[in-house]
């Protein structure tokens, strides 16, 4: 299994679909293992009841059906199906209405959803995700990209609430991929996928909403400039050290 | 590459060879050995992993360029489908020899004189010879670890000028850092048509970079540029330092343009994806319930948000 996550770092992000179907097929005695923990790019149905899209996760899924976070429905209808209960609905419908906001703030466009579901603990979890299309031809304001797909899975589990306070967990994972093409400088893409943890105790004073919006605000924030300033920083940086500009030549020791 | 559904059939050893091929054959750059050990433990299975290394291999090595040392500190020699004379066998023009390979183990066994028959004719040599000396300085120059050689892919034995010929040259830089999560590698492969009857050469150039941080993630850069220029049929001296000119000057451009790509990510590109902060340069408001219905209304009656 360890063997089968190293070659899932080491593979293209862009080939990681192929790269689970094939392990899945090798390895069928760990596929839900496989399953939770390789992430791969967000699927989309349309609620037809509403009219909007809802993204597909295992935190919606039930056999092959998906509940859509709008009207609370499977697609396809599905008899004896778990939802969560009507107080949590009532938290999950708000999440949708208030995240859809933060997400046209931040993504310009995209498609997002917020499911949640009791846990063994009194606690809930929340799941909270995000796919955005920023090729020209989706919804890339200033066109600049030829292909550009961000998905943010985020997964809060919250803690029963004790004295006031309540604890989140927060696991969130990005996966990006952009490319520029143009005549004078070819094809240029990137592409990558990380995961990080971050955990608070917070007042539910100002409510869930509130405090599990602020951290995956935060959390998002950081991997973005984390994305730009190491991951791609350091490819840069290779680039550099495989052929140096023409200026660093002159200083260069020989090596 | 086959989908496969897990039922209750085990996989051909046939389809398990074409999923350890895949792997292989799309490891990253440097890391294919890394892969192979990973994939002998997911397939369990040596027999079907050591038939899929001996097709993978030799395909990825000529892929990526690979470059490997030759016995007795002879020089290197580059795995190219150019330099190609049979499946382990390579040409090194620079010093007309002739290697052979252990593809899986990446390493070169031996090491034979050619044979004139493999070699160029004078003529054509005069031409390659001053090329490759005028090349290898260049990526001397350029590169701090790279490799390089011309070989000759048409016309090797026209014996005198009134015959066209055409040379691949081959650039190769790696640097491998598997202890700092760091991997990468630049191609150029370069190919130049002397036309002898417009008494031109016309030069195509096709660079390839990748690039592959994996501390904590896994980010990889894939970028690819072609070019063109043109030169004239001179003496083979001059034709060696016109056509390192223009790589020269193509390949510095370039990785002029690769930073250019890099430095306008914050604000441009990556910005279409998503924002570094909301327009209101401010965070959301989420305490800030009133605003939202606000927002909402104001968001309806406009018809955004939808």
């Amino acid at each position: 299994m360890e063997a089968a996550m190293g070659l899932m770092r080491r593979i293209h992000p862009k080939q990681s679909e192929t790269a689970l179907s094939a392990l899945l097929s090798l390895l069928p005695r760990h596929s839900s293992d496989l399953l939770s923990q390789v992430d791969l790019p967000l699927q989309v149905l349309c609620d037809v009841d509403c009219g909007k899209e809802f993204i597909l996760c295992e935190y919606n899924r039930d056999a092959d059906s998906y509940r859509s976070p709008w009207s609370n429905k499977y697609h396809p209808a599905l008899e004896d199906a778990p939802y969560p209960s009507s107080e949590l609905r009532k938290l999950e419908a708000e999440a949708n209405e208030i995240f859809a906001i933060y997400r046209d703030q931040y993504y310009e466009g995209g498609i997002s959803s917020v499911y949640m579901w009791e846990d063994d603990n009194e606690g809930f979890v929340a799941c909270f995700l995000i796919k955005k299309d920023g090729s020209k031809t989706g919804q890339g304001r200033r066109g600049y990209l030829q292909e550009g797909a961000w998905d943010a899975i985020h997964v809060i589990e919250v803690g029963p609430e004790e004295e006031g306070t309540a604890h989140y967990c927060l696991t969130s994972t990005v996966m990006l991929s952009l490319t520029t093409n143009n005549q004078s400088s070819g094809t240029f893409s990137l592409s990558g996928s990380i995961r990080r943890q971050m955990n608070m105790d917070l007042s539910v004073a100002d409510g869930h909403l509130c405090n599990m919006g602020r951290m995956i605000e935060e959390m998002e924030g950081k991997l973005r400039n984390s994305l730009d300033q190491v991951y791609f920083g350091k490819t840069k940086e290779m680039v550099c050290t495989l052929r140096p500009p023409a200026e660093i030549i002159m200083r260069l020791p020989d090596c | 590459m086959a989908e496969e559904e897990c039922n209750d059939t085990d996989l051909s050893e046939k389809q398990k060879k074409e999923i350890a091929k895949w792997f292989l054959l799309n490891s990253p750059a440097g890391e294919i050995q890394y892969v192979a050990q990973d994939l002998r433990s997911v397939l369990n299975d040596d027999k079907v992993y050591e038939e899929a290394a001996l097709e993978a291999f030799p395909l990825y090595n000529k892929s990526h360029l690979i470059c490997l040392e030759l016995p007795y500190r002879s020089g290197d020699v580059l795995l190219t489908s150019y330099n190609e004379l049979n499946g382990n066998e390579f040409l090194d023009p620079r010093t007309a020899q002739v290697a052979m390979v252990d593809h899986v183990k990446q390493v070169c066994t031996e090491v034979r004189p050619a044979a004139d028959e493999e070699l160029a004719s004078p003529y054509v040599e005069d031409f390659r010879c001053a090329l490759d000396a005028e090349i290898l300085k260049y990526v001397g120059e350029a590169y701090p670890k790279g490799f390089c050689s011309v070989y000759c892919d048409k016309g090797k034995d026209m014996e005198g000028p009134g015959s066209d010929f055409e040379f691949v040259i081959v650039i190769s830089a790696a640097k491998n850092s598997p202890q700092n999560f760091c991997n990468g590698s630049w191609r150029s492969i370069w190919n130049v048509e002397f036309k002898d009857d417009v008494q031109m050469l016309e030069v195509k150039g096709k660079l390839q970079v990748v690039a592959h941080y994996f501390e904590e993630g896994n980010v990889q850069l894939d970028a690819e540029h072609e070019c063109k220029d043109a030169t004239m049929f001179q003496a083979p001296d001059d034709c060696a330092v016109s056509i390192a000119n223009i790589i020269r000057h193509h390949e510095a451009e370039y990785l002029a343009s690769l930073e250019a790509s890099y430095s306008n990510l914050p604000d441009t590109t990556f910005k279409d994806l998503r924002r570094k902060l909301p327009v209101t340069r401010t965070l959301f408001p989420w305490h800030n319930t009133l605003q939202f219905s606000l927002t909402k209304d104001i968001q309806n009656e406009l018809g955004i948000g939808k």
